[in-house]
Order: structure tokens, then sequence, then C-alpha cells
């Protein structure tokens, strides 16, 4: 009996500091699946959206709503205004959140005619600090397939998309130093970001 | 944010014009050292901001203003000569012929890319660049046709800008330089390193042998430009401020391309052989 007795509490001992372990694996693991099922279920609809008949104007209203439910854009804008972000007055970062969607759907639409036949592969998921980073595979005729990244955040409560990196480039990064640039050369003057973004949106659609 | 800035690395315009550079070597030996005369450095910002300092120190820009000049006169020239003519080589040449044309140069760049892939002691990359060679040369008719991908043996980019990076040698401040781009010190050296690998560079003599290499040189040029047609004319509509996203988008590219090298150590062990367990043989990208 008492022989029993200490194995049995000499396996728990052993075995209780093995169990935050594998919980924590498990959950790690079901984080990545939700993650990897989050990004599945937005692309999929993006691409069924851009696939549907309908003028490029319907498909815009369409991807409106499923962009703003899975990309976290006024986090993504916040970063790409970087160190600005806090100079600007609330009115400013108001108007520059704002036309920030209008512009990251408007470069995701003006996209429509080139994926049209594309086809998402998810993949593997993995976290990276307090993300997940869903990697996925884009395959259009004529083209080499492209490896996308999909940062997830908050893959647990509220899954949201905060950034994507195409082939080792990251969209966020790109559009920040963008921004930055011109800032600098503009003294720091939000307004004049503001103003130049406007421009572009009210430039002709290709 | 565009979903597609995968093409739009703009190494590509490096590679378009490099071959102009081994015939007007005096023309831009000259012209550097009108920028080393004129050399304005950018002013970096106030001490007491250390946030603007941080992104300074990130951009690793301080010639940005002599840069700048040069995107100007490449962006110029590129206007009027090189996107034209990628345009027309789109309008007048088939899809299949270009894909031909584009495999043909990429097999006849092999030889440079296995002696990088042996230097950076990638002995996968190194199989696979030579089994590419070997099928796509026989098999795909003198490297029009690539069979090799279908068969196992994926394509990579590598060049001796990224052996270097292997060794640990740091990339040095942003350059944009004349007719070649966006680079750096590194990748500067590794382009003229790349041309002395080449053995195309040594063999032969006589105009037939000179007018193949204007050949392959324009025909290099025209297919590269061509391929990213879209994405440049893009980021040139888009961006606010289209030097700093290339700038950003080539540095990106290149650290990415680093990483997969450094990342990439599947092992080498033959199919009839016990395997190791996949965690030891990580996957390449």
């Amino acid at each position: 009996m008492i022989n029993r007795r200490a194995f049995l509490v000499l396996s728990t001992a052993l075995l209780l500091p093995l169990l935050p372990g594998l919980s924590g694996r498990a959950l790690a693991q079901a984080a990545g699946d939700r993650a990897a099922a989050f990004v599945k279920t937005h692309a999929d609809s993006i691409v069924s959206a851009m696939k549907g008949a309908g003028t490029p104007e319907e498909k815009r209203r369409i991807l409106g709503p499923i962009i703003d439910a899975s990309i976290d854009v006024d986090g993504v804008a916040r970063f790409c205004l970087g160190r600005f972000w806090r100079s600007a007055s609330p009115d400013q970062q108001k108007r520059y959140v704002a036309l920030f969607h209008q512009v990251l759907i408007g470069s995701i639409t003006s996209k429509l005619g080139e994926y049209q036949d594309v086809r998402v592969t998810v993949g593997r998921s993995q976290p990276r600090d307090d993300t997940q980073v869903v990697t996925t595979t884009l395959e259009r005729p004529n083209n080499p397939p492209t490896t996308v990244d999909w940062i997830v955040t908050d893959a647990a409560t509220n899954p949201k998309v905060i950034d994507v990196i195409a082939e080792g480039t990251s969209l966020r990064l790109t559009q920040r130093s963008d921004y930055a640039a011109y800032l600098t050369h503009n003294n720091s003057d939000v307004d004049a970001l503001i103003k130049a973004m406007s421009q572009q949106l009210a430039q002709p659609k290709s | 944010m565009h979903p597609d800035l995968r093409f739009q690395n703009a190494l590509t315009v490096a590679t378009v014009a490099s071959a102009t550079l081994a015939l007007s070597w005096r023309l831009c030996i000259f012209i550097g050292l009108l920028a080393v005369l004129m050399s304005g450095c950018a002013t970096p910002p106030p001490a007491d901001d250390p946030e603007a300092v941080a992104d300074f120190k990130q951009t690793n820009d301080p010639l940005e203003p002599t840069n700048r000049v040069f995107y100007a006169i490449n962006n110029g020239l590129d206007t009027v000569i090189l996107r034209p003519a990628a345009k027309a080589y789109r309008f007048v040449v088939p899809t299949p012929v270009r894909t031909g044309v584009h495999n043909v140069l990429g097999n006849l760049g092999s030889p440079v890319q296995l002696s990088n892939d042996v230097l950076q002691g990638k002995p996968r990359r190194a199989g696979d660049t030579t089994m590419r060679f070997l099928i796509n040369t026989t098999a795909g008719v003198l490297g029009v046709f690539d069979v090799a991908t279908g068969w196992g043996y994926p394509n990579h980019d590598t060049d001796f800008g990224l052996t270097l990076a292997n060794w640990g040698v740091p990339d040095g401040p942003f350059l944009f330089l004349p007719v070649l781009g966006p680079s750096n010190p590194r990748d500067a050296v590794g382009f003229g390193t790349d041309i002395a690998l080449d053995p195309f560079t040594w063999v032969g003599k006589g105009t037939a042998v000179t007018a193949m290499k204007w050949t392959r040189f324009a025909l290099n040029t025209l297919d590269t430009r061509e391929r990213y047609l879209d994405p440049i004319d893009q980021i040139k509509k888009t961006a606010l401020d289209p030097y700093a996203t290339f700038r950003s988008l080539y540095h990106q590219h290149r650290e990415g391309e680093i990483e997969a090298l450094r990342k990439d150590n599947r092992a080498t062990v033959p199919v009839w052989f016990p395997q190791p367990p996949a965690s030891l043989a990580p996957q390449a990208r």
C-alpha cells in the first residue's frame, strides 16, 4: 500500500510540472487553429466577393463590411502614422483614420481584376509574440505562387488581421515608411498628409 | 496598403539596368565622382527628439539627398526608355514566348546561382540548381521549358550580396545607384562579384559572341522590367513618396531573402536512407 501511495505521489509530483506545459501547448494549438480558421473564412468571403457578379461599385460595397470585420483598420491606421499619431490633434486623428479606411478599401478593390481567379490555400499557423502568423499561398493563373503571411491578433477572443506580409514585405511597415517620409519632408504636418491622402483618393481609378 | 507588394521589390529595377553598367562604366565612375563632390548628407533630427532619431537610424539613409537625385534621374530614364520598351515587349511578344525567354535567361544564370549556393554552404539549394540546369537544358530544350519545377526542383533567387549577408557582412547605408537602382555597399559589391563569377563574362571572343552577350543583356533587362510593369506603376500611383516606398521595400525584400536563406537547412539525406525527424529538417520557405 505504502509503495503504491508513494508511487502515486511520486508520479503526480513528476507529472504536475508537465501539466501547464501540456495545456499551454494545447491552448497555443487551439489559438493557432482559430487564427487559421479565421483567415480561411474571411479569405473565402473576400475571394467570393471578388469573383461574384456585379459592378466594381457593388463589389466595393460588399467588401467594405468584410474588411472592417476582418482587419483592425483603426489599429493599422494608428501604426502607420507612427510617432506622428501622438502629435496629431484628436480632430486630425479622426479625419486621418476615416481617410485611411477609404485608402485601404480603395487599394483592395483596385486589385479586383487582378485577383479574379485567385486560389487561397491556408497553411500552418504559428505564434509570434502576442500574435498568430497564418501562412497562406496565393495562386493565380500565369503567376508563380505567392506566400502571404497574415498576422492575426487576439486570436482567442476577437481575432483581427493587423498586417499582411507578402513575400517578406510587410504592408503596414511599407505604408508607415511612406507616410513617415512624407511627413518628414512636410514639417511633420499631419494636415498636409491628410490633404495628400485625399488627393490620392480623388485620382481617377484606372 | 497594396495586397500585392511582393512584385514591388524595387530590386528588379536594379537587375534590369545591370548590364548597362558594364557598358557605360566610365560614365558611371564620372557620375559617381560627381555624386561624391556634391554629396549632400541628410541632416539628422535634433538629439532631443529620440523617436525621430530612432526613425532616422532605422531608415539608414544618411545620403538621402544624393540618393534622391539619382532616383529622379533613374526614374526619368525609366519613363522615357525602359518602361515604353517593356510595354512594347509585352504588346508584341505573346506570353508563352516571353515565358520561354524568361526560362532560358534563368537557365543561363545557373552557373552564378550554383557558385553562390556552394559559397553559402547550402547543399540542397546547390542540388536544386544543378538538377534544374541538367533537366531544363535537356528535357526542357535548352532551357525554354521549366520542367524541373514540376519534378520537385524549385527555383530560388540568389546572388553574391546574399552570400555576403550569409557570411555575416552588414549591409551598410542605403544607396540609390545611377542606373542600378536601390542597393547598399554590400549588394553593390555582390553585383560586381556576380558578373565576375559568370563564366559567360570570360569565355569567347568575336562579333558573334559579343552580339549574343548583348542580346542576353537586352532581353534580361526587358524581361525583368516587363514583369514589374504593373507593381511599379501601382507604387508610383499610390505612394505619397515613391522613393521612400521603394527604399522600404528593397530593405524588407532583402531581409526576407536573407532570412529564408538562413532558414533553408534542408537535410541532404538520400531517399533510401532513414530520414531524420521533421523537427531536425526545417523546410525551406
